[in-house]
């Protein structure tokens, strides 16, 4: 970084580069305030995913209660299927390689690691919206088959309203046109090319998912205080995250990523006298960046911004803890590849210390007290956050390598989540989900297949060979290993083999303990949950003996366009 | 493209796998001829890989190449030599006796209050549907596929496919070490599945901690080969063509941490002292056959891996850790031996004196000779038949009486000569009494290790003394004196089935004992080829002896000064 150079030689701005900026072209000249031209093909994953949301809205207002399940969730599924259709188009079309560019005047980059990402995500959505769509678990109420969501969220838990609400058999809907928000907010967030459109993305995909985790059926009240803890914890990392995009901005006058990165580098400066006294200021751009980070690692579930993790994964409803941890997961790394490869690379060795720490911390921090967790979705909670350690791993790697392993790792991560927490589902005994550890005793003996399948996903979370896990691992450290993170790695490995302990007590459990007289039953769920379980093993399976192609998909995808 | 045997050997017991755990649950026999069928195929096709194996042709033999993931350098690539050949003969032969010895073993039980066979897991919950529940198929089928994974590791030329097949094959072990117990277990039912589950544990967790830290070290190869070469490689054969030419250069330093990464997952699973500690845990509380397994079989790879990656991609490395690993293995041979003696439990001292053995085959390994080596690998064939033969007697004495104490024993021999008999051949291989087999290859070992290292040679020989100790006070206590007990006076003979087990391993054991130059022939290019790649020669001997043995000897073995003979 230098300091500011002759600001009116330069001609000022990112507009000089021939980038057009939103915000800092407004800043500049107002006279030369231009029509925004959209690029509509670009951007058709996100219109498809948030129009069909607000389609959704709509039925729920106007549509009679009988119609609204059937319709909804066909539209949740067309819109999703849509969607990812259009993301292999572009991708088919050369948008993530060769034809990446920034669109929407400057706020959004559609490059690589954006296209590889909202197909994940789509992906990942498609099959939350299976397992939301669930109706077989529950017992029916009225005659009517019902979900695992609350009947009358409105009602007051435990009160007369819900009561009435449970034994009339209803059902609400309203889940669906919130997850396909939530996953629109999710499709900008990894796009986004300027702070203020990350800002908005990480509101869109949040506030969705503080009402989702409210809505669980059963168990309401710890449904509700998970929600008020996210709810409250992410509005903190919504504040960390706004007050650093206002330090940045004020450091760079500009919250463009390119814009700001070339500041950073010193290779351009703000032409904004308002600004004149702060621009330049290293102290700004420090702490600017370090809030942003902050704000990050707290969706990514990073010690020490993870005391949310257990408790919401716990509280949420299971499909909705699934599809988060998944889904948010994919997104906030993305978001974060982002920042810190485009906007912060000139202060590559200042974070990369820091995230070290971070990194090292969040994988022996989620690996060791997984080990005296009791409750299965608590357990699943701390090995995410484990996970996210060796995300960061990857992450520091600093490299092409880096970005692809990541996005890689994420891919098959994500799809052993939802499989895993889809099994969750299924164990059950007369109070709704058997989640205590305890209750899954001698499990092998009962369904010795539901055990199998869930104890491949166990072996993939801890990374044993010819699962997606190891491959992802492998990809990872490899990739930080190369980018002279060894001691990373062999942290990694120390982690992996803590975290390998608790994934085996469980199969221990299953397989190894006799079943308890009184223990939970196992549902039988329709084809929706059923394939959202097949499709997380055939994903296992494929990616961790034939993972070359997906490699060379994220290979081709590890390019952030600036 | 000439016809994939290896990959056909090794894929034969993983499809057996799959098709034995597809027989429906009330077709037991079925399922266990289906896998015996398919054992006994598999082990057909390891003798074709050993006839077609060409001692003075190429270093690697049978080879195939393919591409496998490109981004991290993987190839699928197998090949075998002398070594590899030997140790997949003996995994296809063994094979077969342990789904024989364990015909019975994982029958489930006819009815919850009878001490009679059937695993001890399902008992107590028969109020619980547990009809899907096949535990007869899937011990037979675990045993396959441990098979299948085994094979590839021996035959695998490409660091990386050799790791996941090392890594993988501990699922399986772990489920048929916490699954299928003895039928009674001294301590009771609960206290046996307790346990079982500890020892399960232990074995996977010592093993994947290990496999873990080699994870780190193949990283760090997969780095280092790109650095020096362009483009990572994890090709066995390329990285020592490349490290002979001078390409692929690493500091010492990093060398020296790489085969540490190796060698501490190999010295877990070998076991080495002081990383042994979880061997007798679970040899003690698996059944015989699933022992025999662990310890004559999988274990294999951990020393196998220590000759063909640690000093192959690691000579310098290796010679700078040679006095510890030596001191490390003299521990182990001593130590095993003593706590062997020690021993209340017939299969931990089974276990304790595989200790003592696999150090004598590291001893060999380390010693940089071609007689340590050559007799380490015969050693490692051997160590498995003997074992095998040993433990499987055992088996089959503690599923008469129902119980693992030497105590509870005397006098068998008088109500089961065979039995007994079989017993002492076994007993008497371990010690390595000339004439069977074991001798052969602990003779080479120590002579070798002589060689070059006189005094170890000299302290290891104390093994040999200890090792008559523990066996003969084993068959001492357990055969002979008179019969004190009722239940050994019911104690019927071998059966047919067990017979059919035993009488071929002791044919064997005999037979290779006074014959085990075609082995040796094929084993020793290769041994040759390993201590090229750490460049070393075998010391001058002191006293000048003719340099070309007598093709007819009965077994190619140079003598090399004097000493090696002062053991028996």
């Amino acid at each position: 970084m230098t300091g500011m150079t002759d600001v009116a030689s330069t001609g000022g701005g990112p507009g000089a580069s021939g980038i057009p900026s939103l915000w800092t072209v407004a800043a500049e000249a107002g006279d030369k305030l231009q029509a925004p031209s959209i690029e509509y093909g670009k951007l058709s994953p996100v219109l498809i995913v948030l129009g069909a949301a607000a389609l959704g809205v709509l039925i729920d207002a106007f549509a009679p209660r009988k119609v609204r399940y059937s319709a909804q969730l066909f539209v949740t599924l067309a819109g999703l299927a849509a969607a990812f259709a259009a993301v292999i188009g572009l991708a088919a079309s050369g948008v993530g390689t060769t034809k990446a560019q920034i669109a929407g005047m400057g706020a959004l980059a559609i490059d690589g690691p954006t296209l590889f990402l909202q197909g994940t995500l789509l992906l990942v959505g498609i099959v939350g919206a299976f397992t939301f769509a669930e109706r077989r678990l529950e017992p029916a109420a009225n005659g009517s088959r019902v979900d695992s969501f609350a009947a009358q969220p409105a009602a007051v838990p435990g009160g007369e309203g819900e009561q009435q609400a449970v034994k009339a058999g209803w059902t609400t809907t309203e889940v669906f046109p919130l997850l396909m928000f939530a996953v629109g907010g999710m499709l900008l967030f990894p796009a986004a090319n300027d702070l203020l459109t990350l800002f908005i993305a990480l509101e869109v995909f949040s506030l969705p998912l503080y009402l989702l985790c409210a809505l669980a059926r059963r168990r309401r009240l710890l449904s509700q205080e998970a929600a008020v803890k996210y709810f409250l914890l992410g509005a903190f990392s919504s504040a960390f995250l706004l007050f650093g995009t206002a330090l940045l901005y004020g450091y760079a006058g500009t919250v463009n990523y390119s814009a700001i990165a070339r500041v950073v580098s010193g290779a351009d400066a703000t032409s904004d006298p308002v600004l004149a006294d702060t621009t330049g200021n290293d102290a700004l751009l420090l702490i600017g960046g370090a809030l942003v980070v902050m704000g990050l690692l707290f969706k990514v579930g990073a010690v020490p911004f993870h005391m949310w993790t257990p408790d919401v994964y716990q509280g949420a409803p299971t499909p909705v803890t699934g599809f988060m941890a998944a889904a948010t997961k994919v997104a906030a790394f993305g978001a974060l590849l982002r920042l810190l490869y485009v906007v912060l690379p000139g202060l590559r060795w200042d974070w990369r210390p820091v995230m070290w720490g971070v990194a090292i911390l969040t994988m022996l921090g989620g690996a060791v007290v997984a080990i005296t967790q009791t409750d299965i979705k608590r357990l699943l909670a701390y090995s995410s956050i484990a996970h996210a350690g060796f995300l960061l791993a990857g992450v520091i790697a600093t490299s092409e390598d880096g970005i692809s392993s990541v996005l890689f790792y994420l891919g098959a991560y994500s799809f052993v989540t939802l499989g895993a927490f889809a099994v969750v589902t299924l164990v059950r005994d007369a109070g709704g989900e058997a989640t205590h550890l305890s209750k899954w005793a001698g499990l092998g003996r009962r369904s010795p297949l539901l055990a199998a399948v869930f104890a491949v996903f166990l072996l993939a979370f801890a990374g044993i060979p010819l699962t997606s896990g190891f491959a992802g691992k492998f990809a990872v450290f490899k990739a930080a290993a190369e980018g002279g993170a060894g001691a990373l790695v062999v942290v990694g490995v120390i982690a992996s083999a803590i975290a390998a302990f608790f994934y085996l007590r469980v199969i221990v459990l299953m397989f190894f303990s006799e079943p308890q007289a009184d223990g939970p039953s196992v549902a039988v769920p329709s084809v929706m949950t059923t394939s959202a379980i097949a499709l997380g093993v055939v994903v296992t399976v494929v990616l961790g003996v034939a993972p070359q192609y997906f490699l060379d998909l994220a290979g081709q995808a590890g390019v952030f366009v600036r | 493209m000439s016809f994939p045997l290896l990959t056909v050997t090794a894929a034969l017991p993983a499809v057996g796998a799959v098709a034995t755990a597809a027989v429906p649950a009330a077709k037991r026999t079925a399922a266990k001829w289906l896998a015996l069928v398919f054992s006994l195929a598999t082990l057909v096709l390891a003798a074709v890989v050993l006839v077609r194996f060409d001692p003075d042709g190429a270093r690697y033999q049978l080879t195939e190449s393919h591409a496998w993931i490109s981004d991290f350098g993987v190839r699928y690539e197998l090949g075998v030599d002398g070594i590899g050949a030997a140790l997949m003969a003996l995994t296809a032969l063994l094979i077969p006796f342990v789904i024989g010895a364990g015909w019975h073993d994982a029958d489930p039980d006819p009815s919850p209050s009878s001490s009679s066979r059937g695993d001890p897991n399902v008992r107590g919950s028969a109020a619980v549907d547990t009809s899907r529940w096949r535990p007869t198929q899937g011990f037979f089928a675990l045993i396959l596929a441990v098979e299948a994974m085994v094979l590839v590791s021996f035959a695998a030329t490409d660091v990386f496919l050799f790791y996941i097949f090392f890594e993988a094959m501990l699922i399986p072990m772990y489920f048929l070490i916490g699954g299928f117990g003895d039928r009674a277990h001294a301590a009771g039912e609960e206290e046996g599945a307790k346990q079982r589950s500890y020892a399960a544990v232990k074995f996977l967790l010592y093993n994947l901690a290990g496999g873990l830290i080699m994870l780190a070290a193949v990283i760090g190869l997969f780095v280092v080969s790109s650095d020096s070469l362009g483009e990572g490689t994890f090709s066995l054969p390329e990285l020592l063509r490349a490290r002979a030419d001078g390409e692929l250069t690493m500091s010492t330093s990093t060398e020296r941490l790489l085969f540490l990464g190796f060698f501490v997952a190999f010295a877990i699973k070998a076991p080495l002292w002081p990383l042994h500690t979880w061997l007798p845990n679970a040899m003690g509380e698996a059944t015989a056959p699933i022992a025999v397994l662990i310890t004559a079989v999988v274990d294999k790879v951990g020393t196998f891996a220590m000759l063909r990656f640690c000093l192959g991609l690691f000579p310098n490395a290796s010679e700078w850790a040679t006095p510890v690993v030596l001191g490390l293995a003299l521990v182990s041979v001593l130590y095993g031996a003593l706590l062997a003696v020690g021993q209340r439990d017939i299969k931990r001292l089974v276990a304790y004196a595989s200790i003592s053995h696999f150090g004598f085959i590291i001893l060999g390994i380390f010693a940089m000779t071609s007689q340590g080596q050559g007799g380490a690998t015969l050693y490692m064939v051997f160590h498995g038949i003997s074992t095998a033969a040993l433990m499987l007697v055992a088996g089959f004495l503690i599923s008469r009486r129902g119980s693992r104490l030497i105590a509870d024993y005397g006098g068998v021999q008088k109500v089961a000569p065979v039995l007994a008999g079989t017993f002492l051949v076994g007993g008497l291989a371990t010690l390595s009494l000339p004439g069977l087999a074991p001798f052969v290859s602990e003779f080479l070992v120590l002579v070798g290790t002589y060689s070059r290292y006189p005094v170890v040679g000299i302290i290891a020989t104390a093994g040999i003394i200890l090792a008559a100790l523990y066996v003969l006070v084993l068959y001492q206590r357990t055969m002979t004196g008179p019969v004190r007990k009722p239940e050994i006076e019911r104690m019927p003979d071998l059966k047919v089935r067990e017979l059919a087990v035993v009488a071929p391993l002791v044919a064997l054991l005999v037979l290779l004992g006074v014959f085990p130059k075609p082995l040796s022939e094929i084993v020793n290019p290769a041994v040759e080829h390993t201590l090229s790649d750490v460049q070393k020669k075998d010391p001058k001997p002191q006293h000048p002896v003719a340099d070309h043995a007598d093709p007819s000897a009965w077994f190619d073995y140079k003598p090399a000064g004097h000493g090696g003979g002062d053991h028996e």
